[in-house]
Order: structure tokens, then C-alpha cells, then sequence
């Protein structure tokens, strides 16, 4: 697969976002607070989606990808930085203007556990956007509307009436994925959808996210840690380490030829469950851990657990550059 | 093979207002001094019911061990008083829990956690034990150890807290370890960082390991031997490069298809498990895996199949483990 990174005709990207920073203030005092640092959870993040594709978005927790989703669905406005989504900076719009726009863009969270509201049937819970942007016309059309969404996710239109206590670790979400499609959205963040699943069920889920969006022309962003999921659904692969995207590229190019010595930490971290191959691997175990985004390291944020890194690497930010085509990478020594 | 510790048919059940759940039900494995062994399998499958149950501390009331025998260095654990179990526990059988910040004592001090567990085990005068913990710190990788052992839980990152966790693990020189999903909560890179660490500890000190984990792949590194578990019972054991490349179980070999792996072309569609987990309040009669199984035969549905040897050192309970092998090897 290749890719044309540098100028993607403008009809068909869906999401572009420029600059994106988010940075948390961190307060002290119990009364008279005061703020004495900012988390930069998010910084200078830029990258796109184009329609219909899977842009995965890798790193290790902390590294602020769950940040970057929210920030791009408005969940958390960032502190600077352009979300164009069809052509409109996000950033910048109030509440009102978001308001039509957020049933183009919806998100699957991580915990099918704690993002489904106990006291609603499932029923209610995906039939609730429905009723809040008010698409049906009446109560009947709005079941009907769950019954097939159930069916879409495949789920037997008789939970409807069920609680989320009653259904498993993946039924519950499948109705996740059901809430999600309510409003036929065009985008969909999916954070970590199978995370928390068992892993003989996070094939199943897999497998629905890419036949729905096969079905519906939909777009993903598509968060985890786990790079072997990521290949799989990803047209394109982010990497990020402390805020920042240190590699993009193609999932064939960037497993096959990796740049950055993160990357190639990571995918070298990756356990094959085959000992044979195991044993045959070469392993690059990093030394250290990731340093506290309140206080990241001067210059390159990689540079104090690379194995590569020269004194250069302390002094300068290393631009994200593009060394082939479509495939950027931040590191000078790359 | 002298085993240093030998599970024979062990049944651990949880008696709740719905009925009763098998948590563990009539499980056999050994552990040789020295050696890596794994649990494999998913949440609810009784593999942590079965280390809890080893060290007899399985929740009460409901939970209660009602069968079987835990013979460790020959003497059966299950006729042991409190008093003697208590000498074993820490001593002798250490146990590394999967949440390094919840099973750490927040306001205590690393040092004064280490160095309480020398103390219960009777480690001789204060100054020896902080010596000793110093010792310990030092040898799980902590940096500046000395300025550590008056930190805090909070004030250290996962990873390091999971060091800490081996540290006291390792301080009364145990012959066992039970590490109950010891990175599952960790980062990639630190998971391989701390599961290189145990490895290169346990061959150090020739303590033997028995590893849960519901992840694969982690086990292919470091196993001698797998046992993977399914709705309380064992049912398949062997090598852990036999049962990667002769799997002779439907619920292994969905559970190696079914993960994408990074040293393989990419699949155009990933092949599941269909079905749902097993419910235990209400277990199909047969094998618990046949409603799941697309290899299961009408007598599957209707008698439990034995753990039974299917090759030299790998057993499988499965009816049609045999012809399951020459679907594998196709």
C-alpha cells in the first residue's frame, strides 16, 4: 500500500488535525490553590485520516493517545491546535455549532464495565442519542431502530429489555458499538474497544468493527497498545511517546522498516506466542521508564532510554520529517 | 521427577445464593524445584482460585477448598494448622499479585514493607534487616535504593512498584513464587523489563515459578511447562513448545488462531472463538468447551472428557484430540 502523506486531495481527507496541544494544570493548596505545573498530555500533534480509512494510534499509557482522541471529538477542548473535520476547525466552534456535528462522530470506550449506565436497559442505552437528536419520530420507530441495531452488532433484539449486569464482558461491547452507530456517524474513535475483553472474544469484536466498517463507509481512529491489533485493523500506524507522534507510516512499512528506536522497542517487546520463534528473536529491552510528562526531558523526549541517542538529541526537538514517502519519523538519528 | 509441589485433584467451589461454582474442580499439576510453570487462561477459568488456594487463602465464607491435597516439599498443605501455614507463607511460597499499587501498603514505607516481612519470618536485629532490604532493592534493579526505602507506593511508577512487590517476594529466600498475572498491568516495555528480571532471579536463586496469565504469548518466553485451564478444570498440559506447535485442544488452538501475530503476514479476517465465556452458575453437561467447539461430536455434549495422555508428556482433554492433531499439522 502506498501513501501520498504529503498533499491528499481535500475531498477526500475526513480529519485533519494541526498543532493539536492539550496541557492540564497541575495545582497545589488545599484552599488557596495555585498552579504549579502543566501536563503536557498532548503536544504538537499533527496527523490525518482520510475517509473510509483506520489510522492506528499506538503508544504506552501516559503517552496522551486517549487525550488526543477526546480532544478531537470536543469530549476535551484542547489548549491549542486545528481539528478539521470535513474542512471545519472543531476547535473553534461553541457547543451549539459541535451539536450537529457530534452525531458525525462518536467514540467506543475502553471499559464495556463502567461505560454503560446500570440503571438503563440496553434497550434504552442505544436507543438514548436517538431520542436526544431526536431521528425517530415516534417511540415505535425508536425501538425499531434498536431492534436493528441489535441485529447489526449481533445481538438478539430480545436484550432490549436486558440490564448490563445480565450480558458478558463482549455483549456488552457489542451494545458499546450499537450506541455508537445509533446516529450513523462517519467517524468513530474506538479507545482500546478490546482491552478489557477476554481474549477469545477480541477477535469477535475485531472482526465486527472491520465488517461495520466495510458496511457504513466509516472512518477510525483507532487507540490500543497492543501492536498486533493495531496492524491488523490499521491502515496507518501513529506512534507516541510523551505527547508527541514520534513515526507514522503504512502498517506494511512500518512494521517491515520501522525508523524511530521506539518503535523498534516496542514491536520488539511484542510477545509471539511460539517459543521456537521466540527464541530466534532478537529482544531490545529499554532501559528506564517513560520520564513524568509534567517534566519531560530536554530535547528529544525518547532521548534518555534511547539506545541510539548522541549528544545532539538532548539539545533539539527532532522535527516529525518525512524520510520516505508517506512514512514520517521524528529522530535525527534515523 | 522429586516435585516440589504437587497438586492432586483439587477442588476449590464458591457456595453463593445462585448455587454453587466450581471455581476449581479437581485440578492435578506438579512443580519441580526450579522450574517455570504456566496457568493459562481466561477470567473466571479458576486459575487464581487455584493459587490462592495453595497458599489457603481463598475468600471466606463463601469459598472453601472442599477436595484434593497440596503437597509441597511432601507435607500437605490442606492438613496444615493456621500457625504452620503462616511459617509457609511468605517463607516458603511467596506470591507476586497482578496490581502492584493495591496489594502494596500505602502508608508504609518500602523499606518498612520489606523489612516487615523479614521480621514476621524472625530475620534477626533492625539494622541486619534494613541491610538486607537495601540488598534486595539493589538486586531488583531499583536506582538509588538507599533514598527508596523511605518512599512511598505513590511515589513510584508501576513498574518499579512490581520490582518492589519481587523484592519482598524474594527477602525470606522462598522455594515457590506465585505470580498472578504479575505485568498484566504494566506497560509493553516495562512487562518485558520485569518478566526478564523474574526469569533471571528465579534461575539465580533456583526458585521455582508458577506464572498465571491469561496472555500467550508472555508464557511462550519463559514456560517449561503449560497447563491451560477452562471453566475450572485443566485441559490441556504439556511442553510449552509442544502445545504451540502441536496443540491438541480446540480451546488452545482458537486461542492461538485467534490472536493477530506481529511474525506472521496479515490476515484478511481474524478467526475467533464464537460463543460466549462459559457461564459457571449453569456449565453445559459434557465438556464446557463443546458449545463453543466447531470440532465437538454428539458424545461431547454428553460425557466429560478425562485429562488423558495424547503424546509422550502432553495430555488433553478432548474426545477427538487425535484427529484434532492431523487437522493441525494439515
Amino acid at each position: 500500500m502506498t501513501n501520498n502523506e504529503k498533499a491528499p486531495k481535500a475531498d477526500s481527507l475526513l480529519l485533519e488535525v494541526r498543532g493539536l496541544k492539550k496541557h492540564f494544570p497541575v495545582f497545589r493548596g488545599l484552599i488557596a490553590q495555585r498552579v504549579v505545573g502543566w501536563v503536557k498530555a498532548v503536544d504538537d500533534v499533527s496527523f490525518f485520516i482520510r475517509r473510509g480509512e483506520t489510522l492506528g494510534l499506538v503508544g504506552e499509557s501516559g503517552c496522551g493517545k486517549t487525550t488526543t482522541g477526546r480532544c478531537i471529538l470536543q469530549l476535551d477542548r484542547p489548549t491549542a491546535g486545528e481539528v478539521l473535520f470535513a474542512g471545519q476547525d472543531l476547535a473553534r466552534m461553541s457547543d451549539a455549532e459541535l451539536r450537529p456535528l457530534r452525531r458525525k462522530m462518536q467514540i467506543v470506550f475502553q471499559d464495556p464495565y463502567s461505560s454503560l449506565n446500570p440503571r438503563m436497559t440496553i434497550g434504552q442505552i442505544i436507543g438514548e442519542p436517538i431520542v436526544v437528536h431526536r431521528i425517530a419520530q415516534n417511540g415505535g420507530e425508536c425501538r425499531d431502530r434498536v431492534d436493528e441495531l441489535l441485529l447489526v452488532v449481533g445481538l438478539n433484539p430480545h436484550m432490549a429489555g436486558r440490564y448490563s449486569h445480565e450480558l458478558s464482558g463482549g455483549q456488552r461491547q457489542r451494545v458499546g458499538v450499537a450506541r455508537a452507530l445509533a446516529l450513523e456517524p462517519e467517524f468513530i474513535v474506538c479507545d482500546e474497544p478490546i482491552s478489557a475483553l477476554d481474549v477469545s472474544i477480541q477477535a469477535q469484536i475485531i472482526n465486527l468493527l472491520e465488517e461495520l466498517q466495510e458496511r457504513f463507509s466509516l472512518t477510525y481512529l483507532f487507540i490500543a497498545h497492543d501492536l498486533s491489533v493495531v496492524r491488523h485493523i490499521s491502515d496507518r500506524i501513529a506512534v507516541m511517546y510523551l505527547g508527541k507522534v514520534v513515526e507514522i507510516a503504512g502498517r506494511q512499512e512500518l512494521y517491515e522498516s520501522p525508523l524511530h528506536p521506539y518503535t523498534k522497542a516496542l514491536l520488539s517487546a511484542v510477545p509471539i506466542p511460539d517459543p521456537a520463534v521466540e527464541a530466534k528473536r532478537e529482544h531490545i529491552v529499554l532501559g528506564g521508564e517513560v520520564p513524568s510528562a509534567l517534566s519531560p526531558p530536554f530535547g528529544c523526549v525518547f532521548h534518555p532510554r534511547c539506545p541510539i541517542a548522541i549528544d545532539e538529541c538532548s539539545r533539539a526537538l527532532p522535527e516529525l520529517r518525512e524520510v520516505r514517502h508517506g512514512h514520517w519519523v521524528a529522530c535525527i538519528r534515523a | 521427577m522429586a516435585g516440589l509441589l504437587e497438586v492432586r485433584d483439587l477442588k476449590t467451589y464458591f457456595f453463593t445464593s445462585q448455587g454453587v461454582v466450581k471455581a476449581v474442580d479437581g485440578v492435578s499439576y506438579d512443580v519441580a524445584p526450579g522450574e517455570t510453570v504456566a496457568l493459562v487462561g481466561e477470567s473466571g477459568c479458576g486459575k487464581t482460585m487455584s493459587a490462592l488456594s495453595i497458599m489457603r487463602l481463598v475468600p471466606k465464607p463463601q469459598g472453601a477448598i472442599t477436595g484434593g491435597e497440596i503437597y509441597f516439599q511432601g507435607r500437605d498443605l490442606l492438613q496444615l494448622n493456621e500457625e504452620e501455614m503462616r511459617r509457609i507463607r511468605g517463607a516458603e511460597i511467596a506470591m507476586i499479585f497482578q496490581e502492584p499499587m493495591t496489594s502494596l501498603n500505602p502508608v508504609l514505607t518500602i523499606g518498612r514493607q520489606i523489612t516487615e516481612t523479614l521480621e514476621a519470618h524472625g530475620a534477626g536485629a533492625k539494622e541486619e534487616a534494613t541491610e538486607r532490604a537495601l540488598e534486595l532493592l539493589r538486586m531488583v534493579g531499583i536506582p538509588d535504593p538507599r533514598r527508596r526505602l523511605a518512599s512511598y507506593p505513590h511515589q513510584l511508577s508501576g513498574g518499579m512498584r512490581q520490582r518492589v512487590m519481587i523484592a519482598i517476594a524474594l527477602s525470606c529466600k522462598p522455594r515457590l513464587i506465585l505470580a498472578d498475572e504479575p505485568t498484566t498491568a504494566l506497560d509493553v516495555t516495562i512487562q518485558a523489563q520485569i518478566l526478564e528480571l523474574m526469569r533471571d532471579l528465579s534461575r539465580q536463586f533456583g526458585v521455582a515459578l508458577l506464572i498465571i496469565t491469561h496472555n500467550l504469548g508472555v508464557v511462550a518466553r519463559y514456560a517449561d511447562r503449560v497447563h491451560v485451564m477452562y471453566a475450572g478444570k485443566i485441559i490441556e498440559s504439556a511442553s510449552s513448545r509442544e502445545i504451540y506447535q502441536n496443540p491438541r485442544h480446540p480451546y488452545t488452538l482458537g486461542l492461538l488462531r485467534s490472536v493477530p501475530r506481529l511474525d506472521q503476514p496479515r490476515k484478511a479476517k481474524l478467526d475467533p472463538i464464537e460463543g460466549q465465556p462459559p457461564d459457571l452458575w449453569n456449565l453445559p453437561p459434557g465438556c464446557s468447551f463443546s458449545p463453543r467447539c466447531r470440532f465437538a461430536i454428539e458424545r461431547c455434549r454428553g460425557e466429560v472428557p478425562p485429562l488423558r495422555e495424547v503424546r509422550e508428556g502432553h495430555h488433553s482433554a478432548c474426545w477427538v484430540a487425535e484427529s484434532l492433531g492431523q487437522r493441525v499439522n494439515r
